[in-house]
């Protein structure tokens, strides 16, 4: 069995092999962009940005949350699209799903070639970040969170993106972007911390439903030092319990798509 | 049989689907049977008892929606059954699926091709799937290519491949483990003519090497030509199960006068009826013609034609010696093309 789970595994790299120019500009684009218009042309067209009195500089706390989103995002596009296209209209998934392993082996392979995937994002931001700011970010790394959090906030994103990819139907591709992508990332405590938010009580609490608070307040405790962010172990916490439920939502949605 | 000599084995198979899925026909629950299941849904397959040997060529014959691909699911542990039970080289499909995927290569109606990967990696990874070394998925890659005329496409996307091409790809990735059993859905289904030999030749010379095929088919020169031991299948239940020629027997020395008619073929199927006295003469009315199944056709035709004028005019006359279709014809009243 794991001589064919890693089969699947490498196959799915070579695949991101012979599309690597795709898979850069994937990973590449949207820190890039995102660092280039948060912390280069605001700053130097004066723009105010990042919320008064605060001690750090918005381009350090951002990084965070730009981290967090690349994983997110991945978990996304490395799983979901691909899942919605192959159980709508290629139905190539067949092809996997009937190599020697139980079901729920396949669909865990997917979710760790999202992660692998989400992983490689993460690591891109930080040159990025390194380079692009008008003002400097500072970076303060706690190694055991970082190297504890990353892999888990990669294996969440590629279990949401399993469910997200099991459960909604082909036709409606652009859902995906208009009620998940879009609420997920401008509430996703990724321009500001969670704690900023304080002054919008409602706010604060609806958005604990999203993981990607979690995941950009887990990195600000790994990256940064002087910016507030939530306890650790809500952290810890909320990304493995949202980990596992995504997990078996996705893992329900697999089996119903392909057993009948 | 022995057991040893058995691949495929279903007993009882049963499979009702709640609620009717995309292209599935079927039919309500419990039709005609008093042990039927009594829960909503479509009955697929009905207690279907199915044995296979071992390097036999076997057929599914019957027409779309009869429960061949529903059965080929359930044995390929894609679909679960409702109830009954089937194994495949001796292992539980339904507690041992991992297991039983092994022992089993699939061709299934869409092409399932790995859009992603070349001609060659597409035989090469489902090698590696399925736990060989790089270097033996390598060598079986190269040589299935070559076997199957597809070498000078080894590089090549799947995308760029015919129908053809990419239905031989399909039964070279499915051979490429040496699976105990090969399932064929519809192996020809959308092939041009000289495609469809072309796949036929390769079964032909894959049965040839021992391979044990399972096949479904709604095309009967298909199940005459390639299969050793065919079932004809109809609403998801066995209605006769034998080699091609003891199928065909069954009609007796019988064959088939077929009429072609412009007006109520219901009436002329009674009327015909009426005037052929003998015991084992059959007269059906099927989509505007009507089949009489009758020994010493030449003699009777006359007065058939003449019995069925009555009713309208009649545009064409044939007289056949029995196939399949007449077979299946006989036993359903319906054709295999609906």
């Amino acid at each position: 069995m794991t001589r064919t789970f890693l089969a699947l595994l490498a196959r799915d790299l070579r695949v991101l092999r012979s599309t690597f120019p795709v898979f850069v500009i994937r990973v590449v684009m949207q820190p890039l962009l995102l660092v280039f218009v948060f912390t280069y042309v605001f700053p130097k067209i004066g723009q105010a940005i990042g919320g008064s009195g605060s001690t750090t500089s918005f381009s350090t706390v951002l990084i965070a949350g730009v981290v967090a989103l690349s994983i997110i995002f991945q978990g996304i596009q490395g799983v979901a699209l691909n899942l919605v296209q192959e159980f709508g209209y290629t139905k190539e998934i067949e092809d996997r799903v009937l190599a020697p392993l139980p079901i729920w082996a396949v669909a865990a392979e997917k979710v760790v070639a999202a992660a692998l995937q989400g992983l490689v994002a993460a690591a891109v931001v930080f040159p990025v970040a390194a380079f692009v700011p008008a003002t400097p970010v500072h970076l303060s790394v706690d190694w055991p969170v970082l190297v504890t959090l990353a892999p888990l906030a990669a294996l969440c994103a590629g279990a949401l993106g399993l469910a997200i990819g099991t459960l909604i139907p082909p036709q409606q591709v652009a859902l995906i972007f208009a009620i998940i992508v879009l609420p997920l990332t401008f509430l996703g405590a990724i321009y500001y911390p969670w704690q900023a938010l304080h002054p919008i009580a409602w706010l604060q609490y609806l958005v604990l439903v999203n993981p990607l608070v979690y995941m950009s307040e887990g990195f600000r405790a790994a990256l940064t030092a002087g910016v507030p962010h939530m306890a650790l172990l809500w952290v810890y916490l909320a990304v493995v319990g949202f980990g596992a439920l995504l997990w078996a939502i996705g893992l329900w949605g697999f089996r119903r798509r392909v057993l009948s | 049989m022995t057991p040893a000599e058995e691949v495929v084995r279903a007993e009882q198979l049963t499979k009702v689907f709640r609620t009717p899925g995309p292209r599935r026909a079927g039919r309500p629950p419990g039709a005609g049977r008093p042990d039927g299941p009594s829960s909503d849904g479509l009955v697929a397959v009905d207690h279907l008892d199915l044995q296979v040997r071992r390097g036999e060529i076997f057929g599914l014959l019957g027409p779309n929606g009869a429960g061949k691909s529903t059965t080929i699911g359930i044995l390929t542990t894609r679909v679960l059954p409702t109830s009954g039970r089937a194994l495949v080289a001796g292992v539980d499909v339904v507690r041992s699926p991992a297991r039983v995927k092994r022992h089993i290569g699939v061709v299934s109606q869409t092409n399932t091709l790995d859009r992603s990967l070349s001609v060659s990696d597409n035989l090469y990874y489902h090698g590696r799937y399925f736990g060989l070394g790089r270097r033996e998925a390598a060598r079986r890659a190269e040589e299935l290519l070559e076997r199957f005329r597809l070498a000078d496409r080894a590089n090549a996307p799947v995308l760029s491949l015919s129908g053809g091409m990419a239905q031989r790809l399909m039964v070279a990735r499915a051979v490429l483990h040496e699976p105990e059993v090969l399932f064929l859905d519809e192996p020809t289904a959308g092939l041009d003519p000289q495609s469809r030999l072309a796949l036929w030749d390769l079964v032909r010379d894959l049965h040839a090497r021992g391979q044990t095929v399972l096949l479904t088919t709604h095309y009967m020169e298909e199940a005459d030509q390639l299969c050793e031991r065919l079932a004809i299948i109809d609403h998801g239940r066995i209605l006769a199960q034998d080699t091609p020629a003891a199928l065909k027997r069954t009609l007796g020395d019988r064959s088939e006068i077929r009429l072609a008619l412009a007006g109520d073929a219901q009436q002329a199927a009674s009327l015909v009826k009426g005037v052929l006295a003998s015991g084992d003469a059959e007269v059906v009315a099927l989509d505007g013609t009507v089949r009489c199944f009758v020994r010493d056709a030449g003699s009777v035709l006359p007065t058939v034609v003449a019995e069925a004028s009555r009713a309208g005019t009649v545009t064409n006359v044939t007289v056949e010696e029995p196939t399949l279709e007449s077979v299946f014809i006989r036993l359903t009243g319906r054709d295999l093309r609906e």
